[in-house]
């Protein structure tokens, strides 16, 4: 036997109204750079995944925020409305609180100057590292990109190598240079 | 050892949902259960977080479900006919009785004895509930009436 949609639907929203969720989460299936994981929580914003697998994903948000996960679109509709105006040029910048809490410190520290890289504008490794007071530190400013909870609305896809290279990206090059070139960074 | 670890929500809801629908529409009928569905599985979110490990979820939310179904019968009707539920084709026992009976009991034989006699679950369900299978589900209860009958001789 299966759950009508409708029921299924009913205790979702009755389940993200009751404030005991630790994490409401949707995947955005069709946008531009494929399919998209965002998850809220009480605080904000709290993932961003590309092609996301749903177990190891769901794990993963258990174990950085409790284990009460669960699907809930209409949780998530800010954040799936600003990410649809980014991805057509409408939106330039993000209005949304973010939930960093399970991202370590030195991490948070690089993730705030980075936040300050403007739509259309990049930045490279070596200057994030300067900027937070760790100018050798520029491989460790990578991994910190690498690891971003919150892709292209934390813009890691804005940090390039010091002669202009995209050198890489979580989500993969393609994606990378997709971005760049929806806000104009590359011809 | 090791307890196992507690499933993010959503996979166990989507693991149990279809079960405790069928469990609640067998028990309460198709009209209430579309109500104690929701109101079981918010039960279940709210003690969630408050969960040690996570074995027997199945039998857990099965409990839940069952307790929904007796809360809202008892919402229901009137309180003087509460302490018997309505006699059953064969004479089952109500949950009310059989629940503080089988309080001493070990889990799992408690478990299998209210399952079975409590909320007329099958064997191969209760095997399934408790990850088990049918053989061990019909032990664990014969083996929860066992000793209840015996504590009772000894009173």
């Amino acid at each position: 036997m299966t759950v009508p949609t409708v029921l299924d639907e009913r205790f979702r929203a009755a389940a993200a109204a009751s404030g005991e969720l630790d994490v409401a989460f949707d995947v955005l299936d069709d946008t531009p750079v494929g399919p998209l994981l965002v998850g809220v929580s009480e605080r904000g914003l709290c993932r961003v995944s590309f092609d996301p697998e749903p177990e190891t994903e769901l794990e993963r948000l258990a174990r950085d925020f409790g284990s009460r996960v669960l699907r809930t679109p209409p949780a998530v509709d800010r954040v799936r409305r600003e990410l649809d105006e980014y991805f057509v040029g409408r939106r330039h910048a993000f209005d949304l609180e973010l939930d960093l809490r399970a991202t370590p410190e030195f991490h948070r520290r690089v993730l705030a100057e980075l936040n300050r890289v403007e739509y259309g504008h990049t930045t490279t490794y070596g200057t994030l590292a300067a900027q937070v007071g760790a100018p050798r530190a520029a491989r460790a400013v990578g991994t910190v990109m690498n690891r971003n909870p919150l892709p292209i609305v934390l813009p890691c896809h804005r940090v390039v190598g010091a002669n202009g290279s995209l050198t890489g990206y979580g989500g993969g090059l393609d994606r990378k240079e997709w971005l760049l070139r929806l806000e104009g960074a590359l011809l | 050892m090791a307890r196992t670890r507690i499933p993010p929500f959503e996979l166990f809801y989507e693991c149990h949902k279809a079960e405790v629908l069928a469990f609640l529409r067998r028990r309460a009928g198709r009209d209430r259960a579309d109500d104690l569905f929701q109101e079981t599985f918010l039960h279940a979110l709210r003690a969630y977080g408050r969960l040690e490990h996570g074995e027997h979820l199945r039998a857990w939310v099965l409990m839940i479900a069952g307790n929904a179904v007796i809360d809202a019968a008892r919402r229901e009707r009137p309180t003087a006919e509460l302490a018997v539920e309505p006699a059953g084709e064969d004479e089952r026992p109500a949950v009310e009785e059989l629940a503080p009976l089988t309080d001493g009991l070990p889990p799992k034989e408690r478990a299998a004895v209210v399952l079975r006699y409590g909320y007329d679950l099958d064997y191969d369900e209760i095997g399934a509930a408790l990850g088990s299978n049918e053989q061990a589900a019909r032990q664990a209860a014969s083996a929860g009436v066992r000793r209840l009958r015996k504590e009772k001789e000894q009173r």
